[in-house]
């Protein structure tokens, strides 16, 4: 232990709008020497050489292979939450950096947001906040309806970790539950949450009232949903995504919304985030958006980082590491 | 059937603002021959007779001494929803009126409201939603955050049947879930939903990280969370109404609101209904207020509709009424 500092850790900047929280960072500095972006920038030769790890808070700093090159005794990259579409694995790995994100700490939030969006859609819980507290409002109209969730059909695409705490949620409210996903999971699985498994999508989405996405982006769920799909929706049908913006063709989606294809949407992702100020969908009455809030909450915002912490600390130990991602 | 009449259904108007809805006309019209206020009022002679109904939807028509005078055939009246807190049991009891609500099919449409209203609170749906559109460059992702939900204690103040499948919801999110109520529900009914009893509701409303409020209204819920309940709550805790507003102390509330006594509050109920355009509550931030959704879905009013027909014809019938409502 003798001569061993505290290990260098890169991190794009403290506080801000996407910056590491102040009080994470406070726990942070008793295992690690921060080194924030504009720091390394400012004295990158002597930095360069000390920095081991890389501190990924929504997806910054981000890395290229420039940075990778300046950074030759990096050993390990810990990214927050469970997407990891923005990194390029293949590029880490040939520089022998290992990866790391943080999968099931952010899985009951993301479940919970996806029934929030849900209810929230179907009820029309953001209108009718709107007519509740609009100074023109002068009586609440009694023709003015939402949708049942209870008994309805819920079709989840993606039935990972997430996917399944959707389901489990889902059966509480008398929910049938459908799911399509890369493998069927098995009965006992299926049957404690009175899940159908469909093997073809189609199937999925001709028979559901409200379809959530809760896949990873990969290049086969690349647009998984665009016109074809949206089209084989019920009209009165909802989509709702808490799981990549990319995985929605959002032209078509636009215009399935318009055009009354599918009856809502419910996003709390999109591509970009944030979209343009004058984009269609932030129009739309139909159309419930959130900035990406699927982990939102500040208990599990500090599992992420403890997650994190520990995977750097393994990692550059060399023993095993929590939440190590593989090619 | 030659010749035979269907019994009178009086109802307040058809559409508008408080009326029957449109989808509902036909299945009514099956059964009755319905008579609008207005068609009452401009024919009173000839249609004072024929009502043997009336179907009270939203509170309206409302039931007076004058009104029960008139109708010398009056055998029920059903109303939409289930609280009778705005009808004088008493007096239409003693004009030997049976009186009806449809407790079974508000039950899961009411629930979903709670548990949505509880969701968007903690998670901060309406505020985010603004982040999201807004014109303005206020975007924040990382640092606008929620509470968590999943593994939270719930603590439910009134278990009946609405009550009670909130538990149920509760219990798939692994919420801790206390309860509250006059009467305690049986062990089984506990035990099916993972709950706890509160005898005193001071116990739950220090405990819980949300206080969903969902009793009748009645001479001792009135006002029953008041700035005393309201300081026994954690400064983190949320309050969801989907009751009625007069059960909550209102200026209570906004106090507590505005000094951080409270966290937040999600009220689909308010007193009046709506809230007067100038009142505070309209402006907190940590509040959310929904116009009485309760039961407001197509398949729920639908429901309550044909719940109350059913009750209706039994009670034309001469047979027990499965919702029947007695004075207390």
């Amino acid at each position: 232990m003798e001569g061993q500092e505290i290990p260098y850790v890169l991190i794009d900047c403290v506080g801000g709008k996407h910056g590491v929280y102040e009080d994470h960072a406070e726990l942070l500095k008793k295992h690690f020497h921060l080194i924030t972006m504009k720091e390394y920038l400012e004295n990158k030769e002597f930095l360069g050489k000390k920095i081991r790890a890389i501190y990924l808070w929504y997806h910054k700093p981000v890395i290229n292979e420039e940075l990778l090159q300046s950074l030759p005794n990096l050993k390990i990259v810990a990214s927050s939450g469970v997407g990891i579409d923005h990194l390029d694995l293949n590029l880490l790995s040939s520089y022998g950096v290992k990866v790391s994100n943080t999968p099931f700490v952010v899985s009951s939030d993301t479940a919970d947001l996806g029934m929030a969006l849900m209810l929230a859609s179907s009820r029309r819980l953001v209108e009718g906040h709107q007519i509740a507290v609009s100074p023109d409002t002068e009586y609440f109209p009694a023709d003015w309806l939402g949708t049942e969730v209870s008994g309805a059909t819920l079709g989840i695409v993606g039935m990972g970790t997430i996917g399944y705490k959707v389901a489990q949620r889902a059966k509480a409210f008398e929910m049938k539950i459908l799911y399509h996903n890369r493998n069927r999971r098995n009965e006992e699985e299926e049957s404690a949450v009175g899940a159908t498994y469909c093997k073809r999508i189609d199937d999925l989405l001709q028979q559901s009232d409200f379809v959530l996405l809760s896949v990873t982006l990969t290049p086969q769920t690349h647009k998984l949903i665009g016109k074809r799909e949206l089209k084989l929706m019920k009209p009165t049908a909802t989509l709702i995504n808490v799981s990549r913006g990319l995985v929605v063709d959002q032209d078509a989606l636009v215009e399935a919304l318009q055009t009354n294809i599918i009856k809502a949407a419910a996003l709390d992702v999109t591509y970009p985030e944030p979209l343009p100020r004058d984009h269609p969908l932030l129009k739309l009455k139909n159309v419930i958006i959130t900035p990406h809030i699927g982990s939102a909450t500040k208990k599990t915002r500090r599992l992420m980082m403890e997650n994190m912490m520990e995977s750097i600390q393994a990692g550059l130990t060399g023993l095993p590491i929590p939440n190590e991602v593989f090619l | 059937m030659g010749g035979e009449e269907l019994p009178g259904l009086l109802v307040y108007e058809i559409g508008g603002i408080h009326g029957i809805l449109h989808g509902h006309v036909a299945f009514l019209k099956k059964h009755f021959y319905l008579i609008t206020m207005k068609e009452f009022l401009e024919n009173k002679k000839n249609m004072s007779k024929k009502v043997q109904a009336i179907y009270l939807w939203w509170h309206k028509p409302v039931i007076d001494q004058e009104l029960l005078q008139s109708l010398p055939n009056l055998k029920v009246i059903a109303k939409s929803g289930v609280g009778m807190d705005h009808l004088d049991l008493k007096l239409v009891a003693s004009f030997g009126v049976k009186m009806a609500n449809t407790r079974c099919a508000v039950s899961s449409s009411t629930a979903d409201t709670g548990m949505g209203l509880l969701l968007a609170s903690a998670r901060r749906l309406v505020e985010g939603y603004h982040i999201a559109v807004s014109s303005g460059i206020q975007y924040c992702e990382a640092d606008f955050l929620g509470v968590e939900v999943t593994g939270a204690t719930l603590g439910i103040i009134g278990m009946g049947s609405i009550g009670y499948k909130i538990a149920l919801r509760a219990k798939a999110f692994e919420m801790n879930i206390l309860y509250h109520n006059r009467r305690r529900r049986k062990e089984q009914e506990e035990q099916a939903v993972g709950t706890t009893y509160c005898e005193k509701i001071d116990s739950l409303l220090q405990q819980a990280d949300f206080v969903m409020v969902v009793v009748s209204l009645t001479p001792q819920t009135r006002n029953l969370i008041g700035k005393r309940e309201m300081e026994l709550m954690k400064p983190t805790a949320t309050l969801i109404n989907i009751s009625r507003g007069a059960v909550v102390d209102q200026e209570a509330l906004v106090a507590a609101l505005q000094t951080g006594v409270i966290r937040a509050a999600a009220l689909d109920v308010t007193y009046p209904e709506p809230l007067p355009r100038d009142h505070v509550l309209l402006k907190l931030k940590n509040v959310i207020i929904t116009p009485h959704l309760g039961i407001k879905t197509d398949k729920a009013t639908y429901m309550i509709t044909e719940e109350a027909v059913e009750n209706i014809l039994a009670a034309l019938n001469g047979l027990p009424m499965p919702n029947e409502v007695l004075p207390s």
